[in-house]
């Protein structure tokens, strides 16, 4: 599966960096270089002042952005046998389980909650970037499985954050296996007749873009966010082609009819609160009467 | 001339050797006969024990032999009155992908699958087997017809992956493969999907979710090539031997996995040595699978398919 790009990878190492820092006062925008006072930039919800860009967001932090008075419920997932391959680079995939979950303080790359958005049901399955670079493998797919069923028996909308390199490798075919069925996961939402809305997080890449992430009733994005299949470097070593400066931004991808809408985070929740009105007032206008 | 891998060096010597002899025979002498039959011999048991014992290295460089079965080969020797269909009826023909309607053992289906191509002309008109969003979109119009006029769906997978070019991505490559993978998950009709050589990742599974999957015995199912992962975990790709081992992307541990429901054994010294038979193997375990499949009505089936993908949350089968 594609994997994030060279372009990408320094970045995101550096956005991780500042986060495991919690004593730092002063955050260094990483786009801009200016400095912001961190409970400033906390309360933009990891936004730039300066030039408004996003820095990633961990789920708590955007379940208490989007959903009403910050007030949501957590939905547990069931721990799994972790390591079925057996995996092992240059350390074991178990360790690398363990250190992650340390640092983290989560299970895994992903959680989900359920709350009110504008009044309104919904369900949020967002992605961890911090965990393993938000990378999908069983327990990422339990979790759109896991939020998906609470839609269903709340009556509420899924809304889905993905911020990902990609596949778990260390999980083998059983990541790609996630492909089917997250995708399996939003049929259920369609079935019930709920709305599905995917918001595109920086960077959404490699396998779970040819999963769920592209199969929303709506695709929103998040200004800047690199959104694509196959990464900015592994396309240029393909074909040898200059790619522009703008390339899988959520912008450019607006421009390909790739995604509805490009909403920063301030807008995020009345822009949601907006789309579930006109997809779900109809609804529960038939169930009133 | 026969093309050898760097593991069948013995084995290439040998033949040489055989080759040499051939020519002598001309002279008339009776013990050339003889030392043809010993050699021969020593060849079969040479690659029997080459071939019982290939490492998941190994298997990569025979899933990506050049000589390997192709789709069209397939097509040729196991289907009758095929028709190939073209276009996605958006953009254009992706000669990546070869779809159509057959008659598989008398019965009517809808056949498809992703070809390398086979001479270096056919191999850059197929993009090396590498589809396009277009391909994808075709699977996708392809089974969707299926369905609608009750065809089974047979798929053949063979490719290194989706293409990864610009203008793929400028047209919704992972959108393609998303809804391409929707469309096997949807299907109201039987869909047996068959790895033959390399199962390259999301370029794979767009076409490879079906009822059931069969594998051939040393074809490759991955995640990521064994470089690419090499690349990013070792971060460099000449681990690639360690990747592929760390993988598990072998048809035995498919099977283990749950990944797939059977194994499709290879002639000795693999499928290229003798296609024919190997592709004659295939047929009868895909006409197996399909026999199984044939009493379920369409809520069974979409419900057979989403069970078996659904189960892959712990552990595997």
């Amino acid at each position: 599966m594609n994997w994030i790009t060279n372009a990408v990878l320094p970045k995101i190492k550096a956005l991780v960096t500042a986060n495991d820092v919690p004593d730092n006062l002063w955050i260094k925008c990483k786009a801009c270089g200016q400095m912001i006072f961190h409970r400033e930039f906390e309360q933009a919800n990891n936004c730039c002042s300066t030039c408004g860009h996003h820095a990633p967001l961990p789920p708590e932090a955007r379940f208490a952005m989007i959903f009403d008075d910050a007030s949501f419920e957590t939905v547990e997932l069931a721990a799994i046998d972790d390591d079925p391959l057996k995996f092992r680079d240059s350390r074991r995939y178990a360790d690398r389980l363990k250190d992650s979950r340390s640092k983290t303080g989560v299970k895994d790359a992903i959680a989900v909650a359920h709350g009110l958005i504008g009044g309104r049901k919904a369900v949020i399955a967002a992605f961890d970037f911090r965990f393993m670079g938000g990378s999908m493998g069983r327990m990422v797919g339990n979790g759109i499985i896991a939020a998906a069923e609470a839609a269903v028996a709340h009556d509420a909308a899924l809304i889905t954050i993905p911020s990902t390199g990609g596949a778990r490798m260390q999980e083998g075919v059983l990541s790609l296996m996630q492909l089917p069925r997250t995708i399996l996961a939003v049929e259920k939402v369609r079935a019930a007749g709920l709305p599905h809305i995917v918001l595109l997080a920086h960077p959404t890449t490699g396998g779970v873009t040819a999963s769920f992430a592209m199969l929303g009733d709506l695709q929103i994005a998040e200004p800047g966010a690199i959104i694509g299949f196959a990464g900015r470097r592994v396309i240029e070593e393909t074909v040898r082609e200059k790619l522009p400066d703008d390339f899988q931004t959520a912008e450019y991808l607006q421009d390909h009819g790739m995604v509805d809408a490009v909403i920063p985070r301030a807008e995020q929740p009345s822009y949601i609160g907006r789309i579930l009105g006109f997809l779900m007032d109809q609804r529960e206008a038939t169930r009133a009467a | 001339m026969r093309h050898f891998l760097d593991f069948e060096k013995p084995i290439a010597a040998l033949e040489g050797k055989v080759e040499e002899l051939r020519h002598m025979s001309s002279d008339g002498s009776i013990n050339i006969a003889d030392e043809i039959g010993k050699l021969q011999t020593r060849i079969d048991r040479e690659l029997k024990q080459t071939y019982e014992k290939l490492g998941p290295w190994e298997k990569v460089q025979v899933a990506r032999h050049p000589e390997r079965p192709r789709v069209s080969a397939i097509i040729g020797q196991l289907f009758e009155d095929f028709t190939p269909l073209a276009g996605d009826r958006n953009y254009a023909e992706d000669y990546a992908v070869i779809g159509g309607m057959a008659r598989f053992r008398g019965q009517a289906v809808m056949v498809m699958g992703t070809e390398k191509g086979s001479s270096t002309e056919e191999r850059i008109k197929r993009n090396f087997g590498m589809a396009r969003p277009e391909g994808y979109r075709k699977a996708s119009r392809l089974m969707e017809l299926a369905g609608r006029f009750g065809l089974p769906v047979l798929s053949f997978v063979d490719t290194a992956g989706a293409y990864p070019g610009r203008g793929a991505e400028e047209r919704g490559q992972a959108e393609a493969i998303a809804t391409a993978i929707r469309a096997c998950l949807r299907l109201p009709t039987p869909m047996v999907a068959s790895i033959i050589g390399e199962g390259g990742s999301g370029g794979a599974i767009a076409l490879a979710t079906g009822n059931r999957v069969v594998m051939f015995e040393h074809a490759i199912y991955s995640v990521i090539s064994p470089e690419g992962c090499a690349s990013i975990l070792w971060r460099s790709s000449d681990h690639a031997k360690e990747a592929a081992e760390a993988l598990r992307i072998t048809s035995d541990h498919m099977k283990e996995l749950g990944v797939i429901d059977a194994i499709v054994p290879e002639p000795l010294g693999g499928a290229h040595r003798d296609q024919t038979a190997a592709i004659a193997s295939l047929g009868d375990a895909c006409f197996a699978q399909l026999r199984d499949l044939q009493d379920m009505d369409r809520d069974a089936l979409i419900a057979d398919r989403a069970d078996k993908y659904l189960a892959m949350g712990d552990g595997g089968g």
